[in-house]
């Protein structure tokens, strides 16, 4: 090895750095060009629209605030609340039920067993859109196998209603949750449980004074994950509900194809804002959160 | 102490084996086991005739590759670059490949969607105007393959950079320059046999993710795949809930495929 290294850098050291330093941006400016129009331009073209409306008359365009505040207000506040109210919820399940998943599996020390739930949760993590609304619409929708065998419709069940969406989105938050959080929960180390039920804790007392506070920030983390995954989903509720939820990605793409009155396109955009600002926050808060994790399970 | 805890997980898998199976299963039943037909596996048999399937599947193939394609050649000299010399533009590709992240895709395509009514209303005259027309081109439109790649950003990240934290980049690339190669045949001859893991991870990714795309091309208006199952499944319940398993299924197999990939991996990148 270190007989190798002088041998390396017989070519002039100085043209040697120059020439590494070319590489550097000219690999790196084709994906900011790229980015800054494939990217840059939509965006651009949300904020502009959200903050302008075309005159009627005229037809001349101006800038005003007026989309912004119609987007948070009657049937668009009504439609924005119900989505954050849908994601919480759901997000909150999600990772109740996804985290004893992931210590059952973690905590069984089978390879097998791990391999195939962590596989399967890549695939179903995945598995949101349209497919998976048709697959619960076949079992539980109105003439589902399941609705039908067990006569659920008599006793008032409806898929198509706010805690239908709840139970078919934890379908892809539960996995995403195992899937987030199994790292954090192998960096749990079994001298922690064995030190604390030596020093005569219990069970209950290990998880609420050891585990939990090393897992707070990977399971607040996987919590925001999973409230951004549940706010951005469109396929999925448009497929099964259409707009008997409402909800601001139904909204967005009526008011986009047309389906309401004319001119809403920038109160759509406006939406679209309202949207962008909502996962900016979760992006704040996760950021962080993932890097303090990751420190932890180095560490 | 884990013999105490048995009987726990066991319920714990049990319930989620449950939740996560019986959709699958009863989709399955709801498919082959028609009412007033009996058993039937007429929604199997009539999906590869039925209109608009191939074309439809074709359509998204076809996005996936030259998603695949345009993100990688994107990304991977970028990834690199920031290995070999240039650390201080890491913190750029890092926030532009996580701002996608932070406009659902609903918003993006709203965004879109404005851009390309600028065409016809502003840029008529000149010749730009040709160039919108072209990337809407609905026998293949360019427009979704911009918006996948934007959409694909993250996901590719991820995977490339994992993939290089694990090999000495700067190694290779030295000893390849050393033993007298170009810049771009160390990058093609050492450093990509050693990322095809990394590759692999990122493709599949994407190919998932163009597959299943629903929002973006269904506004637009163009007919995808996931846009096709959507369509159908308003007349013909029974193939729409069909293709919706088979098409988890194709998922699944991929998946597997490229675990097996990954897995003959090391043996592979030996020879290059």
């Amino acid at each position: 090895m270190t007989t190798a290294l002088p041998r390396a850098d017989v070519a002039p050291v100085a043209s040697a750095k120059r020439r590494r330093r070319a590489p550097g941006w000219l690999a790196v400016a084709p994906l900011l060009v790229f980015t800054a129009v494939a990217f840059g331009l939509p965006a651009l073209a949300i904020v502009n629209g959200a903050f302008s409306a075309d005159d009627a008359t005229t037809g001349a365009s101006h800038y005003t605030g007026a989309n912004v505040t119609a987007s948070l207000q009657g049937p668009y506040l009504t439609a924005l609340l119900g989505s954050v109210k849908l994601s919480a919820i759901s997000a909150a399940l999600g990772a109740l039920l996804g985290l004893p998943l992931a210590q059952a599996v973690v905590s069984s020390r089978s390879r097998w067993l791990r391999e195939a739930v962590l596989t399967a949760s890549g695939v179903l993590a995945n598995f949101g859109g349209v497919p998976l609304a048709f697959a619960f619409v076949a079992t539980l929708g109105n003439a589902g196998v399941l609705t039908v065998h067990l006569g659920l419709k008599d006793s008032g069940w409806n898929l198509y209603s706010f805690w239908g969406l709840v139970l078919v989105y934890l379908y892809f938050l539960i996995p995403l949750m195992v899937l987030t959080i199994t790292p954090a929960l192998d960096g749990l180390r079994t001298q922690w449980r064995e030190a604390a039920l030596n020093n005569g804790a219990n069970g209950v007392q290990y998880w609420r004074h050891v585990a939990l506070p090393v897992l707070a920030p990977s399971l607040l983390g996987g919590l925001v994950l999973l409230f951004g995954s549940a706010f951005a989903a469109y396929a999925t509720a448009a497929a099964m509900v259409g707009s008997a939820v409402p909800l601001v990605t139904l909204q967005i793409a009526d008011a986009l194809s047309g389906n309401v009155l004319v001119g809403q396109e920038n109160v759509a955009l406006a939406l679209s804002l309202d949207m962008v600002l909502v996962a900016g926050l979760v992006m704040a808060v996760y950021l962080p959160l993932q890097r303090r994790s990751a420190r932890w399970l180095d560490a | 102490m884990a013999r105490r805890l048995t009987p726990w997980r066991w319920v714990v898998l049990g319930l989620a084996a449950l939740y996560f199976l019986v959709p699958l299963a009863a989709s399955v039943i709801f498919t082959v086991d028609v009412p007033g037909q009996g058993l039937t596996f007429d929604a199997y048999t009539k999906i590869l005739t039925a209109d608009g399937f191939l074309s439809s599947l074709v359509l998204s193939l076809e996005l996936a590759l030259a998603t695949i394609a345009v993100v990688l050649l994107l990304m991977v000299p970028a990834v690199v670059a920031l290995r070999l010399g240039s650390p201080r533009l890491r913190p750029v590709v890092e926030v532009v490949c996580s701002l996608p992240l932070v406009v659902p895709p609903i918003a993006f395509v709203a965004g879109i969607a404005t851009v390309l009514k600028w065409g016809p209303e502003h840029l008529s005259r000149t010749p730009l105007f040709e160039t919108f027309v072209a990337i809407q081109n609905p026998d293949f439109p360019v427009v979704l393959v911009l918006a996948y790649v934007v959409m694909a950003l993250p996901f590719v990240y991820r995977a490339l950079d994992a993939g290089l934290r694990a090999i000495d980049v700067r190694t290779l690339v030295e000893a390849a320059r050393s033993c007298g190669a170009s810049w771009p045949q160390a990058l093609v001859r050492a450093v990509l046999p050693n990322l095809r893991g990394a590759l692999l991870n990122a493709s599949f990714l994407t190919l998932a993710l163009v597959l299943g795309e629903f929002t973006v091309s269904h506004l637009l208006g163009y007919t995808p795949f996931a846009v096709w199952i959507y369509n159908v499944g308003g007349e013909q319940a029974q193939m729409s809930v069909a293709v919706s398993v088979l098409s988890l299924l194709v998922t699944w197999a991929l998946l597997l495929a490229l675990a097996g990939a990954g897995g003959r991996n090391r043996s592979a990148s030996s020879r290059g």
